[in-house]
């Protein structure tokens, strides 16, 4: 088996059942697998809601480490539809010229800087980088706040190799708070100052709200963003005729990045309350009960996907559901692409090879199912074109 | 080359030329508005959808079976919607014209 490779655990439950069980927090959850009823669970809102105690709707579930709500990733429509009408300009920056000219420049910077190192551990020295540098570019705040969140690690709410982290996520909470602070204090053109300076509904957005906007834009592009970005790099490593070929086809780019989000799934499900008894996959599913949409199972189905455990890397139809589905499709999305388009730009024009040297692979447990997601660690030897 | 024009939400009507690529990569690349084609014509986002007029549908043909999955998610479909990333621009679709569906 490859090094790059990520197996699909799911198969064998989604043919025979269509769903899978798992224990959280005393709040189980039954996971949908196949890929038509995720889409269908994902955009019949009525039944499987969003709109319920912040941190409830996600797995692991985080309510025990926040109160605030996430906005607008925690509300059903329409009032969900009114913020995201709100805040979607913002969140679609990403195409613009200039933007795309100050991302490729962070990009090639960090990618000469890892030619001349030679080898690299990706997360700590490339993924993590990247991903902090480039999020200076959405919220539009100076680069050098990019150093403070490379120093909290991959994942905001988690310590490493840990379950949640109630004291990390306090201190992004502080951190937020007092950027908010600053930003009512001494306004400018960064994102929180286009928040607080929003008109929702013939209002102002409060504190509150702002704070929910943020939190979900930190926390909704770290480690998703960095497992990305890192498995993009062991695949490319182990197949470098992949390089070679962006570099004679470029135009399939766009349909790689859409074939790396579908394989890799960089976030594995997102959970659902269940309104009222109702059935899923011909499977009884209670009110107050939690589901959850298995992206990454969805993106396997072979009902959908012609050879679903390999990546066709200009897969013409390719109806994944990475970025999640329907209403509360991926926010941070337009900068994602952006991110992986350029990145696979620059790495066909500046790197010629790469090895895998070592590695440790970040398996997630949900019950019965491990799922490989990304690294732990992985350290890989780069060689100039 | 076929002369396309799109009719957005707001009633704007914008008459493009072209003679390659698909209807959603004319219309992104000339900021149709309502056409964003986020997942570049994959058949993932549905966020390039127009209505085709009646008299137009044999000539653009009905969408198939990964589009309708799609499309069947969409409020505002209905047996004259196309994804237009799965539409290529030909010599056939001069004089045509599309209504943005959202």
């Amino acid at each position: 088996m490859k090094k790059s490779e990520l197996t699909d655990p799911f198969g064998d439950s989604r043919l025979k059942k269509g769903y899978g069980q798992i224990h959280d927090q005393n709040d189980p959850v039954m996971m949908i697998l196949r890929h038509n009823d995720v889409r269908k669970s994902a955009h019949d809102y009525k039944h499987f809601s969003s709109e319920t105690i912040p941190g409830r709707i996600v797995v692991p579930s985080e309510v025990n480490i926040r109160t605030t709500r996430q906005i607008p990733f925690e509300l059903d429509p329409p009032l969900h539809g009114a913020y995201r009408t709100l805040i979607e300009p913002w969140f679609k920056r990403p195409l613009e010229p200039e933007y795309q000219n100050k991302l490729i420049a962070q990009i090639a910077t960090n990618i000469e800087a890892i030619l001349q190192e030679g080898t690299v551990e990706v997360i700590a020295d490339f993924a993590l980088p990247l991903q902090s540098r480039a999020l200076t570019l959405l919220l539009n705040t100076p680069h050098t706040e990019a150093e403070k969140w490379i120093s909290w690690g991959t994942h905001v709410f988690r310590s490493e190799g840990e379950a949640l982290d109630g004291n990390k996520a306090t201190m992004l909470y502080d951190y937020i708070d007092t950027e908010i602070d600053r930003a009512i204090e001494h306004p400018s053109d960064d994102m929180y100052s286009f928040l607080l300076d929003a008109n929702f509904e013939g209002r102002k957005l409060n504190r509150e709200e702002v704070k929910g906007v943020m939190v979900l834009t930190f926390a909704g592009g770290r480690d998703t963003v960095i497992n990305a970005v890192t498995n993009t790099i062991a695949y490319l490593a182990e197949h470098p005729e992949t390089l070679e070929r962006f570099r004679e086809e470029p135009e399939i780019i766009g349909k790689a990045v859409e074939e790396f989000i579908r394989y890799f799934s960089p976030l594995t499900q997102m959970g659902r309350i269940v309104t009222e008894d109702t059935k899923v996959c011909a499977h009884a599913a209670k009110a107050d009960s939690r589901i959850s949409l298995c992206w990454a199972s969805a993106n396997r189905d072979d009902q959908v996907f012609e050879n679903p455990n390999d990546i066709v890397i200009d897969r013409k139809m390719n109806p994944h559901v990475g970025f999640g589905f329907s209403h509360h499709n991926c926010l941070g999305a337009t900068h994602a692409r952006q991110i992986l388009k350029l990145l696979l730009k620059v790495l066909a024009d500046k790197v010629g090879s790469m090895e895998i040297l070592d590695y440790s692979e970040n398996i997630e447990e949900w019950g019965e199912f491990k799922r490989k997601v990304g690294y732990n660690h992985i350290k890989v030897k780069c060689n100039r074109r | 080359m076929a002369k396309i024009t799109f009719i957005t939400q707001e009633n704007e009507r914008i008459i493009l030329d072209a003679d390659s690529g698909s209807v959603m990569e004319l219309a992104v690349a000339n900021n149709v508005d309502g056409i964003d084609g986020d997942c570049g014509g994959v058949c993932s986002c549905g966020t390039c959808h127009v209505h085709v007029y009646p008299e137009d549908m044999p000539k653009i043909g009905r969408a198939g079976k990964f589009e309708k999955d799609t499309l069947e998610f969409d409020d505002n479909a209905n047996e004259y919607s196309r994804l237009s990333c799965q539409i290529p621009i030909s010599e056939a679709l001069d004089g045509i014209e599309f209504k943005v569906a959202n």
